[in-house]
């Protein structure tokens, strides 16, 4: 069997899972998978540029995700004016001023001989600073989280135009993307160069600390009061009902409105998500069979030979790190923009960093189909096993008596069953077929 | 008398949680230097293994108190303990034959291994919440305080009371138990000698004789019983949930890497240092200036530097300011 055909077959495989939830469970359900299939294969393709193409080891995918996530609401939400009123301009000082402070302290332990004269000064440039910044953030911060506390209480984002702007959340998407890059490079920065662990446990840090300041920032997106209707893209089911045009149209087809307009919302998120996809996985291809591609590979495969033959290691690993976490940005806005809201609560490691290496291992590392592939698969799988676990447990306790505390234990525990399959689907292909399941060329 | 009420509310608070937090942290971050020393990878699942190791500590800690079986004032736990570290035991064994020992064969990357340890955490986090659920289990039980606020103010006669809780007194005698039972270990008995040369110089330790497969069994064994104290330390301190016991990790790393990875005495100044950190600048000083200092320079706020929340950003920013200015940790550790 040739590679095309094999990798066809794959590919055929995930398409008749999604469409078989179709016909089997709901079309609304498959197009779910479809759509977070798709968000997730971007974020693969994202952690396969890190790993598969450099070998850098990211566990804080979930921070840059949750920051897209953040550029969709700063973008695309219209601004609370009596906010920026009361504060808006007494927290920009107060951050400059902290920005101020680190740079300051920089050049300080850059420029002066080292001694405890740097260290005293060092220790009160930021000890004062600190304090300056706290007496100029505390008192914008309460004004600003007081106005209408139970709607809005934040800043808010640049639309000016509301919901009617929709199309302005597409901006977000490469904002989230900037913005996932500028915290990437922070990371790059202090943690490339060392050891590969120090990185894993950097980015597992910054991810906590971005999910915290998200929760607890409340001037900034509402901390975990959420942000809730965001203004999208793609039109109103709502409208989509009152509209006689479209329901012509689905009568035609032989559908009940409410259902065609849900499909057909989410039709139009598939579009244009697959449109980013394509995008991207273009570029990715093109860069992987560049002089640059062959390079990353050549630094990952050995980095002390590429060094000699004149590769700056750590700025290409700097390079390609920004990269691929701006790529899991955009898919974290991508996402958040799919959802509608911004819920700092939900973002856990587990589901948003771990499960994304799963994609990228199982798929296979080191080649962007495989990633797309993995994407679409453990996805899919993730969706289906919670079901399929409670089936089984089901079959299970059959037998048992109704009642009994065993039964209603296991039946209960069906919801974690994810974890065990993703585990033992991960162990198994790292021992069994570690290039995964489109190998690297 | 005000500075002396300012230190009791100084114990109250910072001094005494600190270090009985500290302790906890260090047990955990020993297991993973330990792991990191011989087994050369850093174990993602480590703070899944405590979470396993507590689980089946409170499992056996339900069972006594089902029979009536306690130890008085002290928690029952303490009982339990010795059958969650057996059962930890048998659990990480089994999981080094079927999975860890494939790689080790064959000389498999340390990133690797690292991954490999993903898959081994998700499996550990998932059979954990399949056996006791992902909510939160109180186990504690006994006397609750060794010296509470009413009977420290009715001694001293002090305005502030000092209330020191069981299980902090536990955590600290048990924490010193261990410890100096395991330098005893690693430090005077033959398979202790051979445990710290297979982490210096494997080819060595190999040449000389050292059976490699004895020396990662044994390891192993250490650091379940190290993981699972830890877990139940810190579960009786405050309370057993699983998904806190994954967040541990972030803290765990942090003191293991601060104090240089592979050194088991940095493991332990790293767990003080992140602990100490997290709860100094966490917590709200106004009570404490207000007896130390006069009156006219007393804080009108709560002189919190960071809220609560912030505490992983606490361990987070320690970790940056030493990798860059001292990569190999305090104690110089090794980089592999």
């Amino acid at each position: 069997m040739n590679e095309t055909l094999k990798n066809t077959a794959l590919f055929a495989l995930v398409a008749v899972l999604i469409i078989g939830t179709g016909f089997l469970q709901s079309w609304n359900s498959a197009l779910f998978i479809l759509n977070f299939g798709l968000i997730s294969a971007i974020m693969a393709l994202g952690v396969n540029l890190q790993w598969g193409f450099a070998g850098l080891f990211n566990v804080g995918i979930m921070g840059f995700v949750a920051l897209g996530g953040l550029a969709t609401v700063l973008v695309s939400m219209p601004p609370t004016t009596e906010a920026w009123a009361a504060g808006g301009v007494g927290v920009i000082v107060a951050l400059l001023m902290g920005a101020a402070t680190i740079v300051v302290t920089a050049l300080v332990i850059k420029r002066m001989p080292a001694g405890w004269m740097r260290t005293v000064v060092v220790l009160a440039l930021l000890i004062g600073g600190f304090f300056i910044y706290r007496a100029l953030f505390d008192p914008s911060v309460a004004r600003i989280e007081a106005i209408n506390p139970a709607s809005t209480g934040y800043l808010g984002g640049i639309n000016p135009g509301g919901a009617a702007w929709g199309w302005m959340t597409l901006l977000a998407w490469p904002v989230g993307g900037l913005l996932a890059a500028g915290v990437a490079w922070i990371i790059g920065k202090t943690a490339l160069g060392l050891r590969s662990d120090y990185l894993a446990i950097a980015t597992l840090g910054i991810a906590e600390i971005i999910i915290a300041v998200m929760k607890n920032e409340d001037w900034l997106s509402r901390g975990v009061k959420n942000v809730i209707g965001l203004p999208r893209p793609a039109p109103y089911e709502i409208e989509l009902q009152a509209d006689p045009a479209f329901l012509d149209r689905a009568a035609s087809m032989g559908m009940d409105p409410v259902t065609a307009s849900t499909i057909w919302v989410k039709l139009v998120y598939a579009g244009l998500f697959t449109v980013v996809l394509v995008i991207l996985f273009v570029l990715a291809q093109r860069a992987l069979h560049s002089p640059w591609g062959r390079m990353m590979r050549a630094i990952r495969d050995n980095e002390n030979a590429s060094e000699a033959m004149g590769k700056d290691v750590t700025a290409r690993h700097l390079q390609v790190f920004i990269l691929g976490s701006a790529i899991c940005g955009i898919a974290g806005a991508m996402m958040t923009t799919l959802d509608g809201q911004l819920t700092p609560g939900t973002y856990q490691p587990l589901r948003f960093t771990f499960l994304i290496w799963v994609m990228v291992i199982v798929g296979g590392s080191g080649n962007n189909l495989g990633a797309v592939l993995g994407g679409f698969l453990i996805w899919f799988l993730w969706v289906q096993v919670e079901p399929m676990g409670l089936f089984l447990m089901q079959m299970i306790t059959s037998g048992m008596a109704d009642g009994a505390p065993l039964k209603a234990h296991l039946i209960e525990s069906a919801a974690h069953m994810r974890l065990l399959t993703m585990g033992f689907v991960l162990l198994l292909v790292l021992r069994f077929s570690p290039r995964g399941l489109i190998p690297e060329r | 008398m005000d500075l002396l009420n300012a230190f009791v509310t100084l114990s109250n608070f910072v001094l005494i949680p600190a270090i009985a937090y500290g302790s906890q942290l260090a047990l955990g971050a020993l297991g993973v230097t330990l792991i990191y020393g011989i087994l050369r990878f850093s174990n993602f699942a480590h703070g899944d293994t405590m979470a396993f190791g507590t689980m089946m500590t409170v499992l056996f800690t339900w069972l006594f108190q089902a029979w009536g079986v306690s130890l008085g004032p002290l928690p029952t736990a303490l009982l339990a303990l010795p059958f969650g570290i057996l059962g930890c035991m048998a659990l990480l064994l089994f999981t080094d034959r079927v999975v860890y020992k494939f790689y080790r064969a064959q000389k498999a990357k340390p990133v690797i291994l690292v991954i490999v340890s993903l898959g081994v955490m998700f499996i550990m986090n998932g059979l954990v919440r399949f056996i006791i659920g992902p909510d939160d289990q109180r186990f504690a039980d006994g006397e609750r305080f060794i010296v509470s606020v009413g009977t420290f103010k009715e001694m001293t006669g002090l305005e502030e009371g000092l209330a020191i809780k069981t299980t902090q007194g536990i955590t600290l005698i048990t924490a010193m138990i261990v410890v100096a039972a395991l330098f005893w270990f690693l430090n005077r008995t033959r398979t202790g000698k051979s445990m710290r040369a297979y982490s210096d110089n494997e080819d060595l330790a190999l040449l000389s004789g050292i059976n490699p497969e004895r020396v990662v069994m044994i390891t192993w064994l250490i650091v379940a019983a190290l993981a699972t104290v830890a877990g139940v330390l810190y579960g009786l301190d405050k309370s057993f949930k699983p998904f806190t016991y994954f967040q541990l990790l972030l803290p765990i790393f942090a003191s293991a890497i601060v104090g240089g990875l592979g050194s088991p005495l940095g493991a332990i100044a790293g767990g003080f240092t992140i602990a100490f950190s997290e709860v100094m600048v966490t917590y709200a000083w106004k009570k404490v200036a207000g007896y130390a200092l006069p009156e006219s320079m007393a804080p009108d706020g709560l002189a919190q530097l960071l809220s609560t929340d912030y505490k992983f950003a606490v361990s987070f920013v320690i970790l940056l300011i030493v990798l860059l200015f001292r990569p190999t940790g305090l104690f110089a550790g090794k980089s592999v």
